[in-house]
């Protein structure tokens, strides 16, 4: 089924609150094998200029990839996640995302085609405190190959 | 430090093991099984367990990051996943190597800092670049 153009500009309610930890940050950090200290030191990144440890910057995909996939479940996009692969990742931080953050996602679609069988989707997910301070806008291009 | 179209950074090689696949699932909360069960990777056409394309990019992420000396100054990143960087289940698990080159001066003290990213000898991300503040 081919991906209706008629899709992109769809945006989706903001999600629920994702509140970010210190010890998720570290968790994060030691998964990725980095040991800068502005990630898990309070006191460091406070020495840096930080309010609190500071997150890598590839860590907001951990608040955004779940609002990028949902919208597959949307039925009118309709695709199956077992035939997904993450073809594009693109960040731009408008600051660190930092503990204590409490982020709200923000999903839109910005481009929807189908190449050669396989759909590509591409999605926009700004993350914003719940207050509205712009943090950082992640862009997903999800593949779907064709059956 | 001194930046100029064609500053090089340093060389960076990291080792991925399954161990580290496993461990970078449970902190991003990806727990696709192509990520660590052959099983499942070879039956969907895959020469074996791959590695998250996130981590391919956080890895070349850590590169920039370790050249800034402030992971901050990272302000725009983006990759294309090219090929899959395949993790064969032994002690030695891949390599992913890491070379990056200053693309572009931009305006207001940045720069462009394009990223040459391969494991088996094979580029395993394309259009990766990041956009950095310098001090």
């Amino acid at each position: 089924m081919a991906l209706d153009a008629g899709l992109v500009g769809r945006s989706y309610p903001p999600s629920a609150v994702y509140e970010v930890g210190r010890a998720k940050i570290a968790e994060f950090a030691a998964a990725i094998g980095d040991p800068d200290p502005l990630y898990r030191d309070a006191e460091a990144a406070r020495a840096a200029g930080h309010p609190d440890v500071i997150a890598p910057p590839t860590f907001a995909i951990v608040v955004s990839l779940e609002a990028a996939t949902g919208v597959l479940d949307d039925p009118e996009v309709g695709i199956d996640y077992s035939r997904v692969v993450h073809g594009e990742q693109r960040f731009a931080h408008h600051r660190p995302i930092r503990a204590g953050d409490r982020l709200v996602a923000t999903t839109t679609i910005e481009n929807a085609r189908t190449v050669a069988g396989n759909d590509m989707l591409t999605t926009r997910v700004d993350l914003a405190t719940e207050d509205g301070e712009p943090v950082c806008t992640a862009t997903s291009m999800l593949v779907a190959r064709g059956a | 430090m001194s930046v100029e179209v064609g500053t090089e950074l340093p060389e960076q090689t990291y080792r991925v093991t399954r161990a580290d696949l496993v461990r970078y699932a449970g902190a991003s909360g990806d727990f696709n099984p192509i990520h660590w069960n052959e099983r499942v990777a070879t039956s969907v056409g895959l020469p074996d367990v791959i590695a998250h394309g996130m981590f391919t990019m956080a890895l070349a992420g850590r590169a920039v990051t370790a050249w800034t000396g402030d992971p901050a100054a990272l302000v725009e990143y983006q990759v294309r996943f090219g090929r899959p960087v395949v993790v064969p289940d032994d002690d030695a698990g891949a390599e992913v190597t890491v070379r990056g080159k200053v693309g572009a001066v931009l305006e207001d003290g940045r720069a462009r800092v394009d990223l040459t990213v391969t494991s088996a000898g094979q580029k395993v991300l394309s259009l990766a670049r990041a956009v950095v503040t310098l001090p």
